[in-house]
This record gives structure tokens, sequence and C-alpha cells, in this order.
């Protein structure tokens, strides 16, 4: 009889709690999002001059090209697939992924993948940098270090018949730094400074 | 390097000035005294009560406060299965996600009603926005404050007074401690760049003309419960490592120090009970010695790097940024993954298998312990179970009858303390020896050699624990583990809970012995030591040829090479 009475009053408090905390306080915030924040509220997109939506400022992209400024290594390829990798069985596709290597540092894989990673940056005469050799957390990582891009900055000027002083302020311009000068470390915003590179250079084009 | 240092070292101040404070604040809240404000909750804390029929000045027993956490949790717990096996019929399921596999919604269940959210799958592709935000978020709340109310009715046995009222405890802890600090932590993600949509996913063709999908969906409000509740399930597969979860260098800060902050406050709530703020102090210190060494030598490991990448690739010592993100680095990952272990949070910002070994030393160490801050209101209360356990070998040893805050500690308490620490063994030791004893079909294992044997453990340690971390390579998406590590999260969740109630109950009803000059006195230095020596020696040594044979053993093969 007591548990029967103890079962329906966790009901009602399971119930009341549950309509607070999954229901009310969710809703405030995504009103809240949606009218005053609506840019960061729905993954910060952003566009490209003919305005088409071309990925996240929050968001690495993959960039094999020499006229970009490459990300870092990826487990998932940063989301993305080509025309012909499309493939409607495959749910990632869909909903979008995110991962990493899980490589423990004791791996020979790690090795390996490590090994094959610095030969591609030899071959295009870039001088490695840990970011730019191991793979990020998220897969997703939208920064390479300020080191990481000065590296590049050669390639990427030549390729575009740029000096690279032009390109330099740019560098500056999207790397974010450490809060409050402190915490954290500053990074690059890739795909940012390819899109700026892209507009630079469109009048001339 | 000293940067790195700094930046860790200042977070820390932040944190202990903090601390004191929130403590006294949290305390205020349980001992039902007037808080800044009170106006505007009374009123919804009236209705809560008068919906679900609760009579504020009811007071439990023991028994009937283990009843009601034990009832309350089975119902939110079938509530929330039920909700995960009817996704595919319900709305907010904007990439057609069909209902998980039963196994998996169970674990999912189990996992996140004991405060633990262990993850044997990925936010994206298996639940959809109405499973994130109607159950798994609901339970992040529930399960923190469930264990906030362990916490407080630990206390208040221990301090001579009457455990409370569970129903109330729950209530209070979301309405005046979780609640309100969502709130303004989700507003200030939220500016920061964290999504919060029911849009469904992005897909856009970036710059060099390939599609990319980009995952997002009502983060925000997730978030910031899942730091501030020690939940740590993420809404994306990578948690907190995700761009959209942890965008930049001022929310991974707030999301530290939200992570850290009930368990190093809690504390001082208790000192605040226990009217001896100089004990408070002391067990603070000793706890903050232990967490900033284990935080100091995993800094360290991860600044130096992979020495054998060191010597084959860059001629030079570079950090080991496997599985980190740029904006982190070495030294916010560090300790992002030594809080995260210690507060049996279990979000990550990088990946924890990826760390040097002796990054897998301190997060095991850490789970093992349960101690340093510790899990959401039980953390403390565990430190004060190592406390009496310590009063009752200085007893042994002077020859005085142990006592706790004046009251005697007896045969009933020693047996309910030794209890409460030998669940956690159990629940991690046997399965994984059973796991490990059929490597081939059961483990799952990704990473070769050593590392191998510390994934395993450390799947088992984190579910009893309740933690919910992972050394993420081991391949847990299977009936095996997902059953598993399900007994053991709820054995390492209840069992101790009702140890601890239980005690707390039989102190509560102690007449208190007056002191003498022959009390042995628990708030002075030399009885902190003591604590310490006695948390190393009984916490560790039970795990320690574990520790020998995974981080240890993998930390010499990486030197000998």
């Amino acid at each position: 009889m007591f548990i029967v009475r103890d079962i329906i009053k966790a009901i009602r408090i399971t119930f009341v709690l549950w309509l607070l905390t999954a229901v009310i306080y969710p809703l405030i915030m995504i009103v809240i999002g949606q009218v005053f924040f609506p840019f960061q509220a729905n993954g910060s997109i952003v566009q490209n001059l003919e305005g088409q939506n071309v990925g996240s400022a929050l968001i690495g992209q993959v960039f094999t090209s020499d006229r970009y400024f490459h990300s870092r290594p990826s487990a998932v390829n940063y989301s993305s697939f080509t025309q012909q990798e499309r493939d409607p069985e495959n749910i990632g596709q869909r909903t979008g992924v995110s991962g990493a290597s899980n490589f423990a540092p004791s791996n020979p894989d790690l090795l390996a993948r490590i090994n094959e990673t610095a030969a591609q940056l030899e071959e295009r005469g870039i001088l490695p940098t840990a970011d730019l050799i191991y793979a990020s957390g998220s897969g997703l990582d939208p920064h390479i270090t300020v080191e990481a891009a000065f590296n590049q900055l050669e390639q990427v000027a030549k390729a575009r018949n740029l000096s690279p002083d032009e390109i330099t302020p740019l560098i500056a311009k999207h790397t974010q730094g450490r809060f409050l000068w402190i915490f954290g470390e500053p990074g690059v915003n890739v795909l940012n400074l390819n899109r700026e590179l892209d507009v630079l250079q469109a009048p001339l084009e | 390097m000293l940067q790195g240092f700094f930046q860790i070292a200042l977070t820390l101040i932040i944190l202990a000035v903090i601390a004191p404070v929130f403590g006294k604040y949290m305390a205020r809240v349980f001992l039902k005294k007037s808080t800044l404000f009170n106006r505007a909750i009374n009123p919804i804390e009236r209705f809560i009560f008068a919906v679900a029929g609760v009579r504020y000045k009811d007071n439990m027993t023991g028994r009937q406060y283990i009843q009601a956490i034990l009832i309350s949790n089975l119902v939110m717990g079938v509530f929330v299965f039920s909700l995960l096996m009817l996704q595919g019929l319900l709305p907010l399921n904007p990439t057609i996600l069909n209902a998980p596999s039963w196994d998996l919604a169970l674990h999912t269940a189990i996992s996140f009603v004991t405060n633990t959210n262990q993850q044997h799958y990925s936010g994206e592709t298996t639940y959809s926005y109405a499973s994130q935000m109607l159950a798994l978020c609901f339970l992040m709340f529930t399960s923190a404050a469930t264990g906030l109310a362990v916490g407080i009715a630990f206390i208040r046995g221990l301090t001579g007074r009457l455990l409370g009222n569970f129903y109330v405890d729950l209530t209070l802890s979301i309405t005046r401690i979780l609640l309100p600090i969502s709130f303004c932590g989700a507003l200030l993600l939220l500016l920061a760049g964290v999504p919060e949509t029911l849009a469904s996913p992005a897909i856009v063709t970036t710059l060099e003309g390939t599609t990319q999908t980009i995952a997002r969906g009502p983060v925000a409000h997730f978030e910031i419960i899942k730091q501030l509740g020690e939940n740590g399930g993420g809404f994306f597969g990578i948690n907190s490592a995700h761009p959209f979860e942890n965008p930049n260098t001022f929310t991974n800060l707030l999301a530290t120090i939200t992570m850290l902050s009930i368990p190093m406050s809690l504390i001082f709530t208790y000192g605040i009970f226990a009217n001896n703020t100089k004990q408070a102090w002391l067990l603070f210190w000793m706890v903050f010695s232990i967490f900033i060494v284990l935080v100091g030598i995993t800094a360290v490991a991860e600044y130096q790097g992979n020495l054998f990448v060191n010597n084959t690739i860059f001629g030079g010592e570079q950090p080991n940024l496997e599985g980190k993100e740029v904006r982190f680095g070495w030294a916010q990952t560090a300790l992002w993954a030594v809080s995260t272990t210690a507060t049996m949070c279990g979000a990550v910002n990088g990946m924890h298998d990826s760390l040097m070994p002796t990054g897998g030393f301190s997060t095991l160490f850490n789970m093992f312990l349960q101690i340093i801050w510790g899990g959401q209101g039980t953390g403390t209360a565990y430190l004060f179970i190592y406390s009496i356990l310590t009063v009752f070998i200085t007893g042994l040893m002077v020859g005085r009858t142990p006592e706790f805050l004046g009251r005697k500690i007896e045969k009933k308490e020693i047996v309910l303390a030794s209890l409460v620490l030998l669940v956690h063994p159990i629940f991690v030791l046997i399965p994984s020896a059973i796991a490990l004893s059929f490597p081939d079909t059961l483990a799952g294992i990704s990473n070769p050699g050593f590392h191998g044997l510390s994934q395993v453990v450390y799947e088992y340690t984190s579910a009893s624990a309740n933690n919910g971390s992972g050394f993420e390579g081991l391949g847990d998406a299977t009936l095996w583990w997902n059953l598993s590590t399900s007994i053991s999260l709820l054995g390492g969740r209840y069992i101790p809970i009702i140890a601890l109630l239980l005690l707390a109950d039989s102190m509560a009803h102690k007449q208190p012995v007056p002191e003498t000059a022959g009390t042995l006195r628990t708030d002075t230095l030399l009885f902190t030591s003591v604590t310490a020596g006695v948390i190393l020696i009984l916490g560790v040594l039970t795990f320690f040829p574990v520790l020998a044979l995974g981080p240890i053993a993998e930390g010499f093969q990486l030197l000998r090479n």
C-alpha cells in the first residue's frame, strides 16, 4: 500500500520536473536564441559572395588545393563527402558526424599515419608543426596554429600570384586569440581566412 | 610552457574564490534560509509541491529517503527508456532516426539516470532532438539533483540533523541551484556561438565544392547542465571537443569552472552545516593538493609530447596534439582531462585514449579514488567516509573510542563505510577480468599492448564511478558492453547511496558525547594529513596492479623505444 502511494508520488514529481526542465526551460532558450541571436543559434552559417551557404564559421573544412591554406588531419574528413562518395545508406552523411582517431601514443598505426602525413607535407614543401601532424579531437577543428599558417604562407601566395605581404595581415585578422589574452591558445580560422582570400581576388577573376 | 601553467593556475584561483561563496549559498538553500531569489522561486516551488503532493515539512527516515530515491529514479528511468524506444514515432526528429536497439536504449537510460552519461553511441547519428531534449536533458537535471540530495542528506545526518525530505531536496536542487545557473550559462554559451535550434543539419557546398553536413540542434541549454550537473554526456559524439559544444576559449573556461564548482563548493557547505569552517578549508586544501599534482604531471607529459614522434618528425619537443583541438592546446586539455575525471563529469574536450600514459594514469587514479572533488554530492560524502575510517584507524592506534563530530563510530558505521569502499573494486575488477578473458569476442580493444588493458579497465571504472568518459577507441557498442557496464553503473551508484544514507541515519540518532581533552580533534593539520595517507593507501593500493600493468607499463614502453 505504501509502495503504491510512493510510486504515484514519484510519477507526479517526475511529470512536473520534466515539464520544467525538459519542456519549459529548453523552449525559452530556443525562443531567445531564434529571436535575439539567430546567427549563433543556427550554427554560425556563413555565405560566399553569391550568397550561397559555404559552411559554418565555427567548423573546419577540407582543403586540398594549393590556393588555400590547409586544415588539420581529420578522422572523419570534416563530415564532408564528394559526389562520388555520396551514399544514401550512410546515416552520417545525412546527420553529420564528428570523431577522432583514438590512437594511443604507443599505437604503431599512429606512427604509420603520422609518417604518411609528414611525407605529404614534405612534398608540398611545408615545415611540419604538431597541429598539422596530429589529427584533431573533433575531426572538425576550425583552427590551425599561427606557426602552421605562416609555414603555408609562401605556397599559397605563389599559387595565387600574390606577395606574402598581402596575405600576412589576413592571417592576423583571422587569428582568434586567447580569452582575456590568458586562457586557451591562439588559432587561425582556416575557412574564414580562405574565404577572405577568395574575396580579395574576386574582382581580378 | 610557463604561459600554459599560468592559465591553469589562474583557473584554479578563480575556483578557489568561487567555492566558499557558492558553498555558503548552497548551505543556505538546504538549511531553508532565505536566499536572494526567494520571491521569484517560491511560487514555482509551491506549484511543484502542490502538483507532486509533497508536504514541505515532512522529514524522512533513512529507509524512506532510500525508498524515495530508488522509486523515483526507477520511474524516471522507465519513462526515458520508453521515450528513447518510441523515438521513431515522436516529432522533433529531422534526420529521421529509427529507435536504437533495446540494449543501447537500456544502457543509455541507466547511464543517464545514474548521473554517469557513459555513451556507447554518437549523438548525431543515434538520438533525435526529441530524445536529447525531452529524455536525456531531463535526466541530466534529476540525476544531478539526486546526487546533491544524497550529499546533503548525508551531511545532515553526520552533523546530527534529521535527513530531510528527498522530494524537497530534489526540487530545491533544481529550482535554486541547477536551473538558475543553467539559464544564465546557456545564455552566455548562446552568445558565444553554441547553437540552439530545431532546424535540421545544414548541408552546404564547401569552398572546394564537396558537400559538408553540419550537425546542429538545441545544444546550448543541454551543454550547460551537462557541465554543471557533472553529467558529461555530449550532444554530439565527440563531446566538448566539438566546435558547436565548445566553440572558443571563453566557453572552455566557463565549462571548466561550472564543471568543478559544485563538488568543490560542497566541502564548504559541509563546513557551514558542521559549523566548522576550519575543517572545511583543511579538507579543501588536502584534495586540492592531490588534484594539482595530477594536473601538473598530466600537463607536463602532454607538453613534452610523444618522444617517438618528436624524434622521427620534429627533431625537437612538440606537444602531443593527437585528439586535441588547437584552441585548447595541451594546457587546457590536460586541465580538463584531470578535472572531468576528478569531478565525475565525464565530458571531454580532447580524446583520453590519445593522452600520454601519464594522462591515462591521472584519469584512472581520479576515478579509482572518487574523492578528488568526486561526483555531484556523492564525492563529498565519500570524502567523509574516508574521514570516518581515519578516525577508526587512528582510534585503534592510540586506543581511544573513535568519534566523529562528537558521535561514536561503532561496528555498524564501519561496516557500512567499508561497504561503500568495496563496491567500487568489485564492479570494476571482476567484469574487467571477464572481458579480458575473451579478448577477441568481448573486449573490443582497439589499441594494442598495455593500452588495451587500460581501455577495458577504464570503461568499467568510468561506469562504476559514474564518470562517463572513456578511452573511446574501445568497440563498446555491443550487447556485452551495454549490459555488463549497466550492471557496474547500477551497482556503483545505488549500493553506495543506500549505505551512505543508512550510515547518516544511524549517526543522526546518536547521542553526542561532550568534547574532552581526550577527544581526537578532526580539524587539525595532523588529522587531515593522516586522512590523506589513508585515502592513498586504501584507495590506490586496491587498484595499483592495474595501474602498473596499464599506464605505467605503457609509459616505460614509450621510453624504451
